[in-house]
Parts: C-alpha cells; sequence; structure tokens
C-alpha cells in the first residue's frame, strides 16, 4: 500500500503577512525546486488540502478565516507556521489589531522561524510536516479500524493531542 | 461471451490504464517544463490517499450524484467495448455528465456553481462534434454498432479526417485540458479555485478522479475506432495513434493559456462546422 505521504497537498494562507514570506513560499514552490516530485501540490482549496502552510501573524479580521479554513481540511492534517510573523507575531505583534502567532486560534505543529523564512528552512519545514503527516495517518488509519467509520476519529482524537511537536 | 470478456477487461483494466496516462501525462508536462516531475505512479498515490482521509461532504446528495455520475460513465464505457450502438454510448455519456452538474450545484458554493454551469457551456460546445462523428461513421459503415464499425473492413479515418479532426478538437474540452479547463481549472490559485470540484474533499474527489479515468479510456477508444478496420496488425497502429493523440493533448496543454467560455464555444462550433461539415458535404455528394 503507498503510504500518504506520497501525496501531501498544500494550502497557502497569507494572514497579516508583508509578503516576504509569502514570495518565499512561492519561490519554494516553484517549478525550480519542482515540489512535485514529492508530489506536493499546490491547492487553493481547503478540502481537498493536507498540510496548512500560513505566513504572517493573526489579527481580528483573519482569525475567523483562519479558523474556519482550518475546520474544512479533513483529518488527518498538519499546520505549518511560516516566518516569526506566524510563530508568534513578530515584528507587528505589539499591533493593535494583531492577536499573535497562529497558534493563537487553530494548533500549529511546525515552526518555521526567520524573517523571512528562507526557502531552504521551508522546505525542511515541509519535510518535517510530511512525515508528521504520515504519522497522523496512520493513527487515523488505527481509530478508523477501530471506530469502524472514519468520523469516529474526529471525536476521538483530542486537540491537546495535535499541539505535540511545538 | 466475448461482449463478457472485453466489458469484465473495462472495468478492470481501465482505471489502471486511465491513471497510467495521467501519469505520464504529468511526468511528460513536467518534462516540458524542464522538470524532473512526479513518479509515473503518483494518481494512484493520490487517489489511495485521498480514500484514507476523513470524509466532510457538503450534502450527502452530493456522494449520491457522483456515483451515479461514476455508474452511468461505467456504463458507457461497458456498452462501447461491448460493441453496442455508439450513439447510446454518448447519450449516455451525457446523462453522466448531467449528474457530475448536480454534484458541484448541489454544495450551492459559488464556485463550484460557477464551474458547473462552465461545465453545460462546456458540454453544448462538444456535444455537435460527437453527434457528426456518429453520423460521420453511419454514413461510411451503414450502421451505428460499434462493434461492427470497429471489425469491418474499411479504415473509417481515410474517409473522416474532418471528423476526426474535430473529434480531436472537443477532445481538448471534453478532458478539461488547457485552453479549455474552464470548468475546472487545472492548476492551483485560480478564480474559480478548483470549479467543479471545489467542495469535493476525500472520497468524493477519489470517485471523480477515478471516473476520469474511465472516460478517457472511452474517449481514447473512440479515436481508435477511427482507425479500426478489423486486422491485428492494425490494433497496433490504432495504440499508436491514440498515444500521439494524447501527446498533442498534453502539449496543447502546456503551451496555451485558458480561454473564455463563448470563445471557446465559438471556436469548437467553427471548427465543427468547418472540418467536419466540409467533410461531411463531400462524403454526400462524392457517395
Ligand atoms: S516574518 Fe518577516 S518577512 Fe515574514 S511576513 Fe513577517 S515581517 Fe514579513
Amino acid at each position: 500500500m503507498a503510504k500518504v505521504k506520497r501525496s501531501p497537498w498544500l494550502l497557502h494562507y497569507d494572514g497579516s503577512s508583508c509578503n516576504g514570506c509569502d514570495i518565499e513560499v512561492l519561490a519554494a514552490l516553484t517549478p525550480v525546486y519542482d515540489a512535485e516530485r514529492f508530489g506536493v501540490m499546490n491547492t487553493g482549496d481547503p478540502m481537498q488540502a493536507d498540510i496548512f502552510m500560513i505566513t504572517g501573524g493573526i489579527n481580528t479580521q483573519n482569525a475567523e478565516v483562519v479558523k474556519q479554513l482550518y475546520d474544512q481540511m479533513p483529518r488527518p492534517k498538519v499546520v505549518v507556521a511560516v516566518g516569526v510573523c506566524a510563530c508568534t507575531g513578530g515584528v507587528f505583534k505589539d499591533c493593535y489589531n494583531i492577536l499573535g502567532g497562529a497558534d493563537s486560534v487553530i494548533p500549529v505543529d511546525i515552526y518555521v522561524p526567520g524573517c523571512a523564512a528562507r526557502p531552504q528552512a521551508i522546505i525542511d519545514g515541509v519535510v518535517k510536516a510530511v512525515e508528521l503527516f504520515q504519522q497522523r495517518s496512520d493513527e487515523h488509519d488505527k481509530l478508523v479500524k477501530q471506530g469502524g467509520r472514519p468520523d469516529a476519529a474526529k471525536d476521538a482524537v483530542k486537540e491537546d493531542k495535535e499541539v505535540s511537536n511545538g | 461471451m466475448n461482449q463478457t470478456i472485453a466489458v469484465i477487461c473495462y472495468i478492470i483494466l481501465a482505471p489502471i490504464i486511465g491513471g497510467l496516462l495521467e501519469g505520464l501525462d504529468r511526468k511528460v508536462s513536467a518534462r516540458m517544463q524542464r522538470r524532473v516531475g512526479p513518479p509515473l505512479l503518483q494518481p494512484f498515490y493520490d487517489v489511495i490517499k485521498l480514500m484514507k482521509k476523513q470524509v466532510i461532504v457538503v450534502s450527502p446528495a452530493q456522494t449520491f450524484a457522483l456515483i451515479s455520475y461514476f455508474a452511468l460513465m461505467l456504463l458507457t464505457g461497458s456498452m462501447f467495448f461491448a460493441g453496442m450502438d455508439i450513439l447510446l454510448c454518448f447519450f449516455v455519456m451525457s446523462t453522466a455528465a448531467t449528474f457530475l452538474y448536480f454534484a458541484a450545484v448541489i454544495s450551492s458554493s459559488p464556485y463550484a456553481t460557477v464551474g458547473a454551469n462552465r461545465e453545460l457551456i462546456q458540454m453544448m460546445a462538444y456535444e455537435p462534434a460527437v453527434l457528426l462523428s456518429c453520423v460521420g461513421f453511419y454514413l461510411i459503415e451503414g450502421t451505428f454498432n460499434v462493434g461492427e464499425i470497429a471489425f469491418s473492413k474499411t479504415t473509417d479515418i481515410i474517409y473522416l479526417p474532418g471528423f476526426f479532426v474535430a473529434f480531436v478538437f472537443i477532445l481538448t474540452i471534453k478532458m478539461r485540458k488547457s485552453p479549455f479547463d474552464t470548468s475546472t481549472s487545472h492548476h492551483m490559485h485560480q478564480e474559480i479555485v478548483k470549479g467543479l470540484t471545489t467542495e469535493m474533499g476525500a472520497q468524493n474527489l477519489a470517485i471523480f478522479q477515478v471516473t476520469e479515468w474511465y472516460e478517457n479510456v472511452f474517449l481514447m477508444g473512440v479515436i481508435g475506432l477511427f482507425i479500426m478496420n478489423g486486422t491485428t496488425t492494425n490494433i497496433i497502429i490504432a495504440v499508436v495513434v491514440i498515444l500521439l493523440t494524447y501527446f498533442l493533448e498534453i502539449l496543447i496543454d502546456n503551451t496555451s493559456a485558458r480561454m473564455k467560455t463563448d470563445m471557446m464555444l465559438k471556436l469548437s462550433w467553427g471548427v465543427t462546422l468547418f472540418s467536419a461539415g466540409v467533410n461531411l458535404l463531400v462524403l454526400m455528394l462524392v457517395r
């Protein structure tokens, strides 16, 4: 049976980033680095995504959007925060509208530091995320086997389990 | 008996062949962009992963519509490879496409709805060429029966070059390839996200994907029908022509930007009328 880690599909969301990190994310996904050879696809659709890459901090306006995107993604899923803004709020931390890093609204698994995060660091983060995705998927499969139906896994996996690997 | 074997072969082999063709498609596309590209089996990895994911459906009716789409597509291909009426095959295929439309609009998502409406326009764009091809086969062979067309002594493409051109043209629309990938934008981050398939995740997307493989194998079968004349060496030629046609589709896909739907409609009807229409006139005058 093929491993799910051979087919990680990405969803990239720009929070309130300065666009520095986004350009690095897109650079890492261009034909030059050819992420598709690892099965990575950049999809704009949360319902089809496995790995959620978020850049920039969370502000009062996008908090709901980020939560919604996260909820729309079917399990198993992994969240990667790219850049210090997404990790902690970064240089914008003290702004009146910034709530903090991505983990102020959704559980984040992998933190990629840097301002802007280097493409090497981003690729490194994605590699870690892919491993975690495989691990989650195995756990998910086990739960499905026990519960008999895929939805059962949803209730069984507790949110605190999500926030591992910090 | 032969019919049963053909149908069983289609049901078992079509997803494998269709998946491999798509893998080849992605690989060749990557090479055209000077990349390494995903492994040949990548489409299978994708489908296996999709089957394993948690099922979130916007509306349970969507699953029903998608399964109907799948079943009708299976029926289309089975009827074709069993050598039944080609007109009937295409009618069942249109019904299948209608179920796909329902599967998309039922979610009431704006992206999916726009994609679904464009799918309807696509159907309008390709339907004339499809029906004219059937007429072409009838004029040459005197029958709509796929079995008789395939195993008769005439090589249809010699008499039907215009119909063939029109059919290959609409194949680009049917396979949802650029410049006509209006209903499901093939690549990420376009204005309608994923169009038709925006609200399909996990298993539903897997069903859609596998149905597309069945559909592609059926369409390639129709291409083969233009070549077939009942001899065995001819089958090899048919396979070569099919692969060349597929390569042409990949080439078009990678060298063109997408087009507006109204342009697509005008262009496809223009090509159909011009090439298939002229061919039809010539046939009727000469015969
Ligand atoms: S981490 Fe730096 S480069 Fe990235 S979004 Fe924040 S300010 Fe911009």
